[in-house]
């Protein structure tokens, strides 16, 4: 058959070590999906017009720098395809399939669900790029700027690497699929988003943090269950893309002590915890977007007690975080597990078997590694002599999804009836007044080093550049 | 069924569940012999007690298994294709004293649940096979000189005119509700109220009185024909053998079905033309039909007969398919493949269309459209591969319409390590199939339609592309594949859908497809292998019939079955 589309030059314009050169299928499924992807990226990417970008490039996934940094016209940008290094030996470390060698192929069994979960995180993965479109033109600094950037391509790489998946393993309806997840847009009513909080708007920077803080830190849960996967090259696509993670989540930790520093400073300053005055942000505000952002990434794990979860367990294509540090059967065909409950009015726990609290078990060590930043900023607060802190609301706290849905809980942990609830709801979630206060706080600044008035200065540049590098050149 | 006085063994094991093998002779045959005389033939029931298939059981009464089956099934292709100057065929006791009593019911207690439902199955085919041979002037008349009891008498039902000696004792029976607790499940509800119109609440009366009906009484409830008493019986039964003679051509001269040549391995089975693999892993098998050359002209059938590929072929085919079934349990998935030529597909197309006034063409048709029925009702999912090099065309796109799905290639596998066909056939040319004649009603199902009009139930067919050849988007577009991928996908494609089939539960494929297969109207066939089969299979695996209460094993040891009293 003859083809009358250009051929793509594969190497050169999509770095790879999945030999695209070689692999005729996977070209074909890319040249039709690519024009496709920069249409997409034109009408729903970044709607800032820039020359170029400091942005990193993922070339390799050896251990000698695998990212390449350097200034690049973002709709140049090279997404890559990349799979962390083989191993010829991995076996599957859990469920009914434990010890036997792992899949280089979809399981037909399984292909069904294996579709549905790389779909699932493939649709969060543009959605986010969607929800950020605007932000660029607010950005406190170019160093900021150039963060969101890069946290948007690489998103957008995250749906390369999703879309990889699908081409190159699911046939025909895997490049259906793929399709679909350039047509779902975040907030569409005709074709929303899977996953509910895609949907919301990412519509200031402090949510921008917080969002990268708490909601991209469940992608890297979710991300970790799947590097634990008996079908390889999605182990060892997630692997790879939680390096791409950790970045996104520095980015949301640090912006937020940055912003608990200036709230500090701003309240020594002028001795009052009413900074918004002063062109801050009060730290009852910044509870209020923790607790919103906190709640709604909670729901992203599902209900407590998921059948789901435990088909994808025992089938081996999710697994736990951390597997294979874990000293029990990897099985847990007769274990027992606790799950969170909400009965006759109160907060309480079911025991089921271990295999339905898998979700619960992922939300645990979520909620744990979100506690570390809690402390930092806290940190923060105490260096600065303020004696207030940061907390995370009670899991229970403003839940949609599970077992708390409609249960009306304090973010202390109290149940209260649905109208108290509602009377106090202003004090706890943020508020219209909360959220055009922060809006109203959106300049941007285009000067090389300087900041917005709401937020510190980062402590060091990117790439052992200097913060006030031209991290963003405009036409 | 029967009523055996012994009581019942435990259940075979699985060792001693032999490799059925469906050949054998009439000088092999252990449990029938035949006579022809001029245009009418007889055909005696006459079982030897000791031979039965599996070990456990003495076939006394004229009781049957599937042994005796698999001999009435070989001795009615014999007349058809050894005697087709026979017109009519008179079946018989070689027994003095009864006619007989059924299916085995130790055989029935001791079997599997899959070795039970198999044997119904191939003794239904054989008895539509009946009704077929004399709605093909081949009339069969039943000549009952003693006692039917159950599947005896189901085997009468079968027949055209059932003549019952009339010696006061002598009754036909379906005693399988009041003593077994299952069903006349071989075809005997359906018939009785379906063909001999036997009003309900009399066949409500019938099926629950173990002992039957005899003389009068059977003739007029319409259970029987005729009662004839003794000393008239064999002027009677000559008198209508001659009377009910079909129609043939007079000048027919038979041809002989020789052995078929057959190599078996582990996992293969090899003949002539078709060819079985086994892939015991990944639970299919792959049939591939290789179409020779031929000749369109009907004197090359006469001439070479057994021999000549469309016949071959058949007959192969009816054997790999029967072989399967039996055998191979856990091989759920068959693929089905062909290899040659379109054109020579297109040649038995028109031997098949222009020469159906040639009995051997016509007695061909018909085997090849009872074959085709028989993978209908097959419980295996059936996935047709239509790749370069196959001849899907003609009486040969049947294979593949009768298949739960159709893959075809569009263009050609263009990398040698992709063109891996199951067929092994190297092949330049695009894939191409090609509707006939042949699908409009050649090879009706049995539910009356032709596979495409069940394809295309309540559509009408006059937009199908006919004698053209149709590559796979061609096919695509006109509905008569499931999918037409190319080459980068086909091999994904095609192994996750396996792997895949391979995954869902047996039982509910075997349901799934069952009911897909079959649309639209409801004939006597369909309503025997869907409504009373499914029933009596479903009977069969509830502890009412087989579990160590149920009747099944209770018959014969002086005890009563304990029966589950809910009614569900
Ligand atoms: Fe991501
Ligand atoms: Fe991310």
């Amino acid at each position: 058959m003859t083809s009358a589309r250009p051929k793509i030059d594969f190497d050169a314009k999509i770095p790879n070590n999945v030999d695209l050169a070689g692999d005729r299928k996977l070209q074909r499924a890319l040249e039709r999906w690519q024009p496709n992807f920069l249409d997409w990226w034109g009408d729903m990417g970044p709607a800032v017009d820039t020359k170029d970008v400091y942005l990193r490039t993922a070339v390799d996934v050896g251990r000698d720098g695998w990212a390449h940094f350097d200034h690049v016209p973002m709709n140049e940008y090279r997404w890559g395809v990349f799979l962390s290094e083989h191993d010829p030996d991995r076996t599957i470390a859990f469920g009914e399939h434990k010890g036997e060698p792992v899949w280089q192929e979809v399981p037909g069994e399984y292909r069904a669900d294996l579709q549905r979960l790389i779909v699932i995180q493939g649709d969060t993965e543009p959605a986010s790029v969607e929800q950020q479109r605007f932000l660029g033109a607010t950005a406190p600094s170019l160093y900021d700027m150039r963060n969101l950037f890069q946290v948007n391509v690489e998103e957008g790489r995250h749906l390369w690497a999703m879309v990889y998946l699908l081409h190159a393993y699911f046939g025909r309806a895997g490049r259906e699929e793929a399709d679909q997840l350039l047509a779902r847009n975040s907030g569409s009513d005709d074709s929303p988003r899977i996953l509910g909080a895609f949907n919301e708007e990412t519509p200031d920077w402090l949510s921008f943090y917080m969002f990268t803080y708490f909601t991209d830190r469940d992608g890297k849960y979710q991300l970790g269950t799947l590097k634990e996967s008996g079908f390889d090259p999605l182990s060892r696509t997630c692997e790879f893309m939680l390096k791409e993670e950790a970045h996104h989540m520095f980015v949301g930790t640090t912006g937020i002590d940055r912003v608990v520093r200036r709230t500090a400073e701003l309240m020594q300053t002028h001795d009052t915890d009413e900074v918004a005055g002063a062109g801050g942000i009060p730290l009852t505000m910044i509870q209020k977007y923790i607790n919103f952002h906190y709640t709604v990434s909670l729901d992203l794990f599902g209900n407590e007690s998921s059948t789901n979860a435990a088909n994808y367990f025992t089938a081996g294509i999710k697994g736990r975080w951390q597997e294979e540090r874990r000293d029990d059967d990897h099985r847990l065909a007769d274990d027992a597990g606790h799950v969170d409950a909400f009965r006759d009015g109160q907060i309480t726990r079911n025991e089921v078997p271990a295999l339905l609290a898998l979700n619960q078990d992922l939300r645990h060590e979520y909620i744990n590694d979100c506690k570390t930043g809690l402390k930092r900023w806290n940190r923060i607060l105490q260096k600065a002599g303020i004696d207030a802190e940061l907390y995370l609301p009670h899991v229970g706290f403003n839940r949609q999804v599970g077992a708390f849905a409609g249960a009306h809980i304090t973010p202390d942990g109290k149940v209260v009836s649905e109208s108290d609830w509602k009377a106090r709801k202003d004090a706890w979630l943020p508020t219209e007044l909360d959220k055009t206060h922060v809006r109203s706080l959106m300049h941007p600044v285009l000067e090389p080093g300087k900041i917005a008035s709401w937020i510190a200065p980062p402590s060091t540049g990117i790439n052992d550049k200097p913060v006030d590098f031209e991290y963003v050149h405009f036409h | 069924m029967t009523v055996l006085d012994e009581p019942v063994n435990e259940t075979v094991a699985p060792e001693r569940v032999p490799h059925v093998d469906f050949d054998t002779s009439p000088d092999r045959y252990r449990h029938w012999r035949f006579t022809v005389d001029g245009e009418t033939a007889t055909v005696y029931l006459d079982v030897d007690e000791g031979g039965g298939l599996v070990p456990g059981y003495e076939l006394k009464l004229n009781s049957y298994d599937l042994g005796v089956d698999i001999e009435l099934h070989d001795l009615t292709q014999r007349l058809r294709f050894e005697y087709p100057q026979v017109r009519s065929i008179v079946l018989t006791s070689g027994k003095d004293s009864n006619f007989c009593a059924g299916a085995n019911i130790r055989m029935l207690a001791g079997s599997s649940h899959p070795w039970k439902v198999n044997f119904c199955k191939f003794t239904n085919e054989t008895r539509n096979g009946i009704e077929d041979m004399s709605a093909a002037g081949q009339t069969w008349i039943a000549a009952l000189n003693g006692t039917a009891a159950g599947g005896g008498y189901e085997m009468a039902l079968a027949c055209e005119r059932i003549l019952l000696v009339d010696d006061r004792s002598s009754a036909v029976s379906l005693p399988e509700v009041p003593l077994l607790g299952v069903l006349p499940g071989t075809g005997g509800l359906t018939r009785v109220i379906d063909k001999r119109r036997v009003r309900k609440d009399r066949a409500d009366v019938f099926a629950t009185k173990s002992e039957g009906f005899g003389g009068r009484k059977a003739v007029e409830w319409k259970l029987v024909d005729e009662a004839v008493a003794r000393r008239e019986w064999d002027r009677v039964v000559a008198e209508r053998a001659e009377e009910l003679k079909g129609d043939r051509p007079a000048d027919a001269q038979g041809i002989a079905l020789s052995p078929l040549a057959r190599t078996e391995a582990d996992d293969a089975i090899t003949y002539d033309h078709v060819r079985v693999t086994i892939d015991r892993g990944a639970r299919t098998a792959t049939l591939v039909v290789a179409v020779p050359e031929m000749t369109d002209d009907p004197a090359a059938l006469h001439e070479q007969g057994a021999a000549h590929p469309l016949l071959a072929i058949t007959r192969e085919l009816d054997d790999a398919i029967l072989r399967l079934r039996t055998n191979e349990l856990e091989i759920g998935t068959w693929l089905i493949l062909t290899e040659g030529a379109v054109e020579h597909a297109l040649a038995a197309d028109r031997l098949i269309a222009d020469h159906q006034d040639d009995w051997l063409v016509a007695e061909t048709t018909r085997f090849l459209k009872r074959t085709l029925k028989r993978l209908d009702v097959t419980s295996r999912s059936l996935i047709a591969l239509i790749e370069p090099g196959s001849c899907f065309a003609g009486p040969f796109l049947e294979l593949a319409l009768a298949c739960d799905r159709q893959y075809m290639l569009e263009g050609t596998f263009e990398e040698a390590e992709d063109a891996t066909l199951p067929s092994g056939a190297e092949a330049t040319e695009p894939a191409t199939l090609v509707v006939t004649n042949a699908q409009f009603g050649t090879f009706p199902m049995g539910n009356g339609l032709s596979r495409l009009e069940s394809r295309f139930y309540g559509e009408s067919l006059d937009d199908v592309p006919r004698d053209t050849p149709l590559t796979g988007a061609d096919a695509d577009d006109a509905g008569l594949v499931t999918d037409a991928p190319d080459d980068i996908d086909w091999t994904d494609e095609i192994r996750i859908l396996l792997e895949e089939r391979a995954s869902l539960s047996p039982d509910a494929l075997t349901g799934m497809e069952a009911n897909h297969r079959f649309v639209g109207p409801e004939t006597m066939e369909t309503r025997i292998f869907g409504r009373l089969t499914a029933w009596q299979n479903w009977i069969f695996v509830r502890p009412n019939a087989s579990g160590p209460e149920g009747a099944l094993r209770k018959y014969g040891t002086g005890r009563k079955a304990d029966f589950d009293q809910k009614r569900v």
